[in-house]
């Protein structure tokens, strides 16, 4: 029979691969076969779901039954019990803590139930590695729209009137963006694809590029035709070997059904995309730096102006955008700026990808509409503070942004709430804390990150960041007085300032934050050695869980 | 093979558009009509197997996109196995006994399509009995 009735949908991106999805996958294909049901039912490998926690996810639809925590052994127990009987398997149903009863349906589950699913549409629900699928459910026709049907400016107008602000972090709109690089005079332009994702504990591009990878290639090449650029280059790190080869994949796909390359849709469009590896450096994600590294040069950031959409790549216009701005385009154009409007507040539009990390009980991706506030995040769609304690803040926008304490978690997140409560949007990372975390001690952990990633091309930023880190391990171990809590309050203001790109100028946030908020620890600290607020011992990295 | 339009990419599209219409009932609420065959051991040794593959064939066969196919597990009519439940949205749900695969054409034509029940193959059950 050649009709299948079941899709058994498998994660196979790299939270669930390291919880043994592969060997699951495998135990889920041989016992389909031994049982005779391989030709009714198939097996499709599958992106992220999200819910990184609950770890190997399977999902069986049309049924729409979400399995958690799926082990090697409970193979047997989905295609025996569930396939051929129609019975749920009950102890693999998700179950919310303290309940005795599983939830079924994916829809159902408190994690999900605030989400709005837009650059993650197909995470979870495509084969990320058939370019077939991604088509079935309406993938390249916006390209297809864009370029056969729709001018150059046309589409530019299409994004600016939809209010996409970049989402790597900086905000800017896109639209405007695209419009300054077609302005160029220039014949050759490029369109990069940020997917440098540095931020300690932030994994939504990733996610994106390994669940739909299509969807990032189709809106570079709606780009590339809006600025008038045939040449797309994809930056990303080469630590996400698993993105990189279904890129690739995805790529070779897209070129052989003529999406990329010359006279697409047979117009007189021609785009393609090339990889570039970078090596892991936290400030090649700001766009000079990413530039200079595309080039073979040392990563470090250049003065702007120039601007990239000026004079970028090899000194032509180029135009850099972020993984999950590029995978809210496609839906733009086909659905129309109005819909993406309609969702978010009102200087942001549209939703954010949040990667919900640290001390609370489900760790995974999320996307929300823009307007929600923190206190959903964590106590609605993130299930609380791990092991019932209490929460004391949490950290948006990774060691460029600042800790955002209770009394603000009411707060609508926005990008200009964030930046308005001393922390900023950033890529979307969302570390949270709870009371037995010392902030001095998270403080230095970020210097520590930020001390390590300076590329040393500027003076406050290399040895400004190393003096503020040498002072927060003086104060962590008790020697430092409190002129030197004021000295170090002043030198961050001076990094701050100084700074040339990015990195620098907000690498002193988590002090700056920290210190306005929890100032009586710091104050503890120096004080009083002896009784310290938060955790007694002051190693941050062993505390982070990252090795030393 | 190059794609050179938007009805090529749309052809495209529809030819695979099985691969993934197990999976277009997304999240929320569905309008979708929903069929449920029982798949209990009794369900199976009477013929549920066959009775779902027939449902799911025929459907493909006739194009039929707004229905979902779902096993369940004992519905608990053993004397009358197979069963098979028609949920259609804003309607009671109606339970069919002794549905081999050769009456699937009928309920499929008579009670999904033209939405009449086939009254002599309906189990008389009372769903409103708590």
């Amino acid at each position: 029979m050649a009709i299948t009735r079941t899709n058994i949908m498998i994660c196979v991106g790299t939270g669930c691969l390291a919880t043994e999805s592969e060997k699951v996958l495998k135990n889920l294909e041989l016992i389909l076969k031994a049982r005779g049901y391989d030709k009714e039912v198939k097996i499709i490998k599958t992106g992220c779901f999200g819910f990184c926690e609950q770890g190997p996810i399977v999902k069986i639809e049309p049924e729409n039954v979400f399995y958690v925590r799926v082990g090697p052994k409970d193979a047997k127990d989905i295609i025996d019990e569930h396939i051929i009987k129609g019975r749920r398997v009950e102890r693999l149903l998700y179950k919310e803590p303290f309940q005795n009863e599983g939830i079924d349906k994916q829809e159902n589950i408190p994690f999900y139930k605030k989400q709005l699913r837009v650059a993650l549409r197909n995470c979870g629900l495509v084969n990320p590695e058939d370019i077939y699928e991604y088509i079935a459910l309406g993938g390249y026709e916006a390209l297809g729209k864009a370029i056969t049907k729709m001018s150059r400016d046309e589409v530019i107008d299409t994004v600016k009137k939809s209010c996409l602000r970049g989402r790597g972090g900086g905000g800017f709109p896109t639209g405007v963006k695209w419009e300054i690089a077609k302005a160029q005079e220039s014949q050759v332009k490029f369109i990069i694809c940020n997917a440098d994702e540095g931020d300690p504990g932030a994994f939504m591009d990733r996610s994106i590029l390994e669940g739909d990878p299509h969807s990032v290639l189709e809106a570079m090449a709606i780009g590339g035709y809006a600025i008038g650029s045939d040449k797309g280059i994809i930056y990303i790190r080469a630590e996400y070997p698993l993105a990189i080869s279904r890129l690739k994949t995805a790529i070779s796909q897209a070129r052989e059904l003529g999406l990329l390359g010359k006279n697409i849709f047979d117009t007189d469009f021609n785009f393609d995309i090339d990889i570039k590896y970078g090596a892991g450096a936290f400030v090649c994600g700001e766009e000079t730096a990413l530039i200079n590294s595309c080039e073979g040069k040392r990563g470090e950031p250049n003065y702007k102006p120039p601007y990239p959409a000026q004079e970028g790549y090899w000194g032509h216009p180029t135009c850099v955008n972020n993984v999950e701005t590029f995978a809210n385009i496609p839906s733009i154009i086909t659905k129309g700026p109005e819909w993406f409007t309609s969702m978010g507040t009102e200087n942001s539009k549209g939703t954010k990808v949040f990667a919900l990390a640290g001390k609370i009980n489900n760790v995974g991706l999320v996307e929300v509409p823009m307007g929600i506030t923190l206190r959903e995040i964590i106590y609605d769609i993130g299930g609380g503070i791990q092991g019932g304690k209490k929460f004391k803040a949490v950290q948006t926008g990774g060691p460029s942004g600042g800790v955002i304490t209770e009394n603000e978690l009411d707060t609508p997140i926005d990008y200009d709430s964030l930046t308005g409560i001393g922390s900023m949007m950033g890529s979307g990372g969302m570390i949270v804390m709870d009371e037995t975390d010392n902030m001095v001690n998270i403080a230095k952990f970020y210097l520590e990150f930020t001390m390590d990633e300076s590329c040393g091309r500027c003076t406050p930023c290399r040895i400004g960041t190393k003096r503020l880190y040498e002072m927060l391990n003086k104060i962590t171990s008790g020697k430092a007085t409190m002129a030197d809590l004021d000295a170090m309050k002043q030198l961050s203001y001076m990094v701050k300032d100084g700074s040339l790109c990015g990195l620098g100028q907000t690498a002193p946030n988590p002090i700056i934050s920290t210190m306005k908020h929890f100032w009586n620890e710091y104050v503890a600290l120096v004080t009083d050695y002896d009784n310290p607020q938060g955790e007694g011992k002051y190693e941050a990295k062993n505390k982070i869980g990252i090795e030393s | 093979m190059k794609i050179k339009s938007l009805d090529e990419l749309q052809k495209i599209r529809e030819d695979h558009a099985n691969k993934v219409k197990l999976r277009d009932s997304g999240n929320g609420e569905s309008d979708k009509i929903e069929v449920l065959i029982g798949m209990a051991t009794c369900g199976i040794s009477s013929g549920a197997r066959e009775t779902l593959n027939a449902f799911i064939e025929e459907l493909d066969h006739k194009k039929i996109d707004n229905v979902k196919v779902v096993t369940v597990g004992c519905i608990g009519y053993c004397h009358s196995e197979p069963i098979v439940q028609i949920n259609i949205p804003g309607q009671s749900p109606v339970l069919y006994g002794n549905v081999k695969k050769d009456k699937v054409q009928i309920i499929l034509d008579q009670h999904i399509v033209q939405g009449k029940p086939v009254d002599n193959l309906i189990l008389k059950v009372d769903f409103e009995r708590a």
